[in-house]
């Protein structure tokens, strides 16, 4: 069974320019030779995504790679120089611009890299203004805001102004403010980037820990590479304007589309992003407790090393389909470039 | 060191080719027997003056749309602008009154000179510290000891009145650019435009259209200080981060909850700085508009000034120093106090404006008590210091031991200085001057600068104005580079040495506080009225804008700059000759360019001490109220200002592509 699809984009162009609507009129799938020779700038082109419900989908890119303008044409923040976005089966760009009010309202919410945070408020009427813009009752909002500024752990520092938290705690409020209307589809635009990297690695855990509760479809912008492994679901990497794979990370670093994405794959610990199940040999029974095939091969190298014989693998029923043993992870751990 | 290439030969021949042809100009005119090179024929002039004046009048007479006519439309801005303006004036000056002339009967007397000094302590505690308080305090008492109250709280209410039209209206234009870019096109020139025409040109047809009167002096300072608001609101509002704009629109908000409760509250801080210059150009603009009937501290200064009164055109124009310093301080640190975030003392409504409740109290306490006190409403009279006679012995005194040094210093100046810059300016035949003004624009900004130049300097040509536009180019000119030789250096000083940049900026700051029209006075005591009275007082206005601008260019040059530079050796001076000037280049051109715009927009007020240049056309328009010949004149100061601003500008440009800051 496959979850139903929340969010997509067909064959979805931006171009900046003067002259860029009659580019596309005149040839709908223009090269990047076309499109210099125009005098027109391709911010994104013909990406065509489908976002599953639940699914943590990662936009990952170098600056200037268009991801930022991805985001906003999904969120109809930009308006597409031509496309389609689909949000739950229903055309996004075709919306009034009262519709399009309503689902802001309601169904997204948004987290920036900067914080976004209104100078002039404090942490609760920070978090409380999707709310007071759509003339909830008061006390109801307070409540609501209340609840979500514990959620993200800033109880206690409902009163201060923004300008008196760090960094972290500013993207605590900017998460909470975000999450405070209940929206189904949460964007995130490098909401870790500007920040130290240690808070950075905290964040990435809360943000796992609440994305483990609430289930939200996330749109997640990043430029790190190594982030995106660790908190997605699938990765869409983008060049240029361009989206060049999509894929689980996983399958990035087994099977990197083109040079620049192996480029990307290269420096990352192969233990972190492969599972157990990816390099065990089927069909092998092993003794001792058997190992989810889901487990990344660093969370049990130890384990692995320090056994003699291989250990059973199980699939999400708990059946046994193969073993691993020390060799495939001396493989992950040491191996040279083709660990498959 | 300068190398010559043929570019440069080019330019240096040119210039020294019109210098010549300037000084041998009217010889030259003489011995061809074609004095039209130098004299622009009256024949030829087109009479601007008289087509507009024509028009005025028929605005004035015959104009209506269907039966409102031109008159009505004015006649109601005018009562919308006078009603509010009564209040406050009869509550701060003239109390409320019952009747007429001698049957007058006082309902109400004027709020009490304590209240007044009180609510600004109070305002001082609130926007800052005691220390602002003690200091607005001190001088809203300076205004009553020293007689000065009533005149002051005229020129007070004008203000009051003045500044939350002019800054809401502001607000709201610039609102409208903000969301037009359309709109913002076709305000942006006409704003330059406003900005640049001198106040007195647009005041001859405003007293046709709102008479002699305190009215037509507030519509002529709206007019003056509306526009910085305008433009620092669009401005403010486009430099709100992306993201807060992003964010309000992914929030859900309409059109107006995003203006008014995502940008302007973001924006908050920049928008009150727009405020406190629309305060103080209204200020300045309330005291120059007491020509057309302002009354109040400008009215005194204007009337000594006329009578050549030291002594009380003196004590008059401090008394404005002092209303300007404490408005200034107050409104600045509001603005501050507005950026910085408070948090909400708990409790009733008293306990949290205990001041405001103060000062009420006050107030009831002195109407009441009043009745049977006088000194509780007025200052007593006989209790006023004047010191008129100090400043008159004062000067006496200056004039009767330094007359010979002070004739020196003018004459000198006049004679190695001024003259000659007057004699070339006049001397080059015009055709000639037209050519190299369109060469320079076209040098600096292409063909379009050079149609810009040369257009505008044909116009004021073809209106007959070439001679006096010359005096004032030469008076101007002169100032500026007095300014410039003056100012930079001493920016420059400021910036290298903290304790000389304490000092400079504290004198900057007063400069800069001060209203144009209190420059003359001291002045005019110890060098009479004429030519180099004008460019001392021009320099001390227009000086700020050089300082400040050297010292935030040469501040501003990064520190990696500075730092290999004394890697690589450099000694102080050739730090400073080498790294530092250079790179502050394209500030330093700016800074230049706003002391000529002050400058001519001092230029006149400087008419007040008889110069011959378009200042003076100008204010003889007003005395006389002629509206052709003003607007003509204060149209063609503008066209000056417009030129030199757009030359100077691309040559900035230019500087700042050079070095990779722009491109």
């Amino acid at each position: 069974m496959t979850p139903k699809t929340k969010l997509s984009c067909r064959n979805v162009w931006k171009l900046y320019g003067p002259k860029a609507e009659s580019l596309l009129r005149q040839n709908p799938n223009p090269s990047a030779d076309d499109i210099r020779k125009a005098g027109v700038i391709g911010a994104v082109r013909s990406a065509n995504i489908d976002i599953a419900e639940g699914e943590i989908f990662i936009i990952m890119g170098l600056s200037g790679s268009g991801k930022s303008t991805l985001v906003r044409c999904l969120s109809r923040l930009i308006e597409p120089t031509a496309g389609e976005v689909l949000f739950d089966d229903a055309d996004l760009l075709s919306t009034s611009e009262k519709e399009l009010i309503e689902i802001r309202r309601h169904k997204m919410g948004m987290v920036f890299q900067h914080f976004a945070l209104l100078p002039h408020l404090t942490v609760l009427q920070n978090v409380m203004f999707p709310l007071t813009i759509q003339a909830t009752p008061k006390p109801e909002a307070k409540a609501k805001a209340r609840d979500v500024v514990e959620l993200v752990g800033l109880k206690g520092r409902e009163d201060n102004y923004p300008r008196e938290l760090s960094g972290g705690q500013q993207q605590r409020v900017g998460i909470a403010r975000s999450l405070v209307t209940e929206p189904d589809l949460w964007f995130l635009d490098e909401p870790f980037s500007a920040l130290d990297p240690l808070i950075r690695r905290e964040m990435q855990d809360e943000f796992l820990r609440l994305q483990e509760r609430l289930h939200k479809t996330i749109v997640f912008i990043t430029h790190d590479f190594e982030e995106a492994v660790r908190l997605a679901d699938r990765i869409a990497i983008m060049k240029d304007g361009e989206i060049i794979q999509i894929a689980t990370p996983e399958e990035l670093v087994m099977h990197p589309a083109t040079d620049y994405v192996a480029e990307f794959t290269r420096h990352i610990p192969r233990s972190k992003v492969l599972t157990v199940g990816g390099v065990m040999t089927p069909g092998v029974k092993g003794e001792g407790e058997p190992i989810p095939q889901s487990t990344r091969v660093s969370d049990v190298a130890e384990r692995i090393i320090a056994a003699d014989a291989p250990i059973p693998v199980s699939d999400g029923n708990g059946q046994i389909v193969g073993g691993i043993d020390r060799k495939a992870v001396a493989h992950v751990l040491f191996g040279a470039g083709d660990a498959a | 060191m300068i190398r010559l290439n043929r570019s440069r030969i080019v330019i240096l021949t040119l210039v020294v080719v019109t210098i010549l042809l300037g000084w041998f100009g009217r010889d030259l005119g003489k011995t061809l027997d074609a004095r039209w090179l130098t004299k622009f024929p009256s024949a030829w002039v087109i009479p601007f003056k008289s087509y507009i004046s024509s028009a005025m009048t028929w605005l004035i007479e015959d104009a209506a749309l269907g039966p409102v006519s031109f008159t009505d439309v004015t006649r109601a801005i005018a009562w919308l602008i006078e009603q509010p303006y009564n209040l406050v004036l009869t509550l701060l000056a003239d109390g409320f009154v019952r009747g007429q002339g001698n049957e007058a009967q006082v309902i109400l007397p004027a709020i009490s000179w304590i209240v007044v000094i009180a609510a600004v302590i109070a305002l001082g505690q609130y926007c800052r510290d005691w220390a602002l308080a003690a200091l607005v305090g001190a001088c809203f008492i300076y205004l009553a000891v020293f007689g000065q109250w009533d005149s002051a709280m005229v020129t007070l209410a004008s203000v009051l009145i003045a500044v939350p039209i002019g800054a809401g209206g502001g607000l709201m234009t610039g609102i409208i650019a903000y969301r037009h870019p359309t709109f913002e096109r076709i305000i942006s020139p006409i704003l330059d435009l406003m900005q640049t025409i001198p106040i007195f040109a647009y005041l001859v047809p405003i007293l046709f259209m709102f008479g002699f009167g305190p009215i037509s002096a507030l519509v002529a300072t709206m007019i003056y200080a509306t526009p910085p608001m305008v433009r620092i609101t669009t401005l403010a509002l486009k430099a709100v981060d992306p993201e807060i704009l992003d964010f309000g629109r992914m929030a859900g908000t309409t059109q107006r909850q995003l203006m008014w409760r995502v940008l302007v509250p973001s924006a908050s801080h920049s928008l009150m700085v727009g405020v406190n210059q629309v305060i103080m150009l209204t200020l300045n603009m309330v005291i120059i508009a007491s020509m057309i009937g302002a009354g109040g501290l400008g009215f005194d200064v204007l009337a000594a000034l006329r009578r050549l009164d030291i002594g009380a055109g003196f004590e008059a124009g401090i008394a404005i120093v002092v209303l300007a310093i404490a408005i200034d301080r107050l409104s600045q640190s509001f603005a501050e106090r507005m950026g910085q975030v408070h948090h909400e003392i708990p409790g009733t409504w008293i306990t949290r404006h205990r001041r405001t409740v103060l000062v009420l109290v006050l107030l009831v306490l002195t109407w009441v008590l009043g009745q049977f006190s006088p000194l509780l409403l007025e200052y007593p009279e006989n209790q006023t210091i004047t010191t008129g006679a100090f400043w008159d012995d004062t000067v006496k005194y200056l004039n009767v031991n330094y007359f010979d040094t002070f004739e020196a210093i003018k004459v000198f100046f006049l004679t190695w200085f001024m003259i000659p810059i007057k004699t070339v300016l006049l001397g080059i035949p015009w055709p000639w001057a037209i050519a190299m003004l369109t060469l320079l624009g076209w040098h600096a900004g292409g063909w379009r600068l050079a149609l810009l130049c040369g257009g505008m300097a044909s116009l004021i040509l073809v209106s007959g104005l070439w001679s006096k536009a010359m005096v004032t180019v030469y008076l101007c000119g002169a100032s500026v580079i007095l300014a410039t030789l003056i100012g930079v250096p001493l920016g420059v000083l400021a910036a290298l040495n903290k304790r000389a940049g304490a000092v400079i900026n504290l004198l900057i700051d007063t400069l800069q506080t001060l209203p144009s029209f209190v420059y003359l006075i001291p002045v005019v005591m110890l060098f009479r009225v004429g030519d180099f009275t004008a460019l001392i007082a021009i320099v001390l206005y227009a000086l700020a804008p050089a300082v400040r601008y050297a010292a935030h260019g040469v501040r501003s040059v990064s520190g990696e700059l500075i730092e290999a530079g004394l890697v690589s050796g450099c000694t102080p001076t050739q730090l400073l000759r080498h790294i530092r000037l250079p790179m502050a280049l394209p500030e330093i051109l700016l800074g230049i360019n706003q002391t000529i715009m002050l400058a001519l927009s001092m230029l006149v007020i400087t008419a007040l001490v008889g110069t011959r240049d378009l200042g003076q056309e100008v204010y003889i328009a007003l005395t006389k109220a002629d509206t052709g010949r003003g607007l003509v004149a204060g149209l063609s100061i503008a066209f000056i200002a417009i030129i030199a601003d757009r030359l100077i500008n691309a040559g900035a440009r230019q500087a700042r592509i050079r070095f990779g800051l722009e491109n």
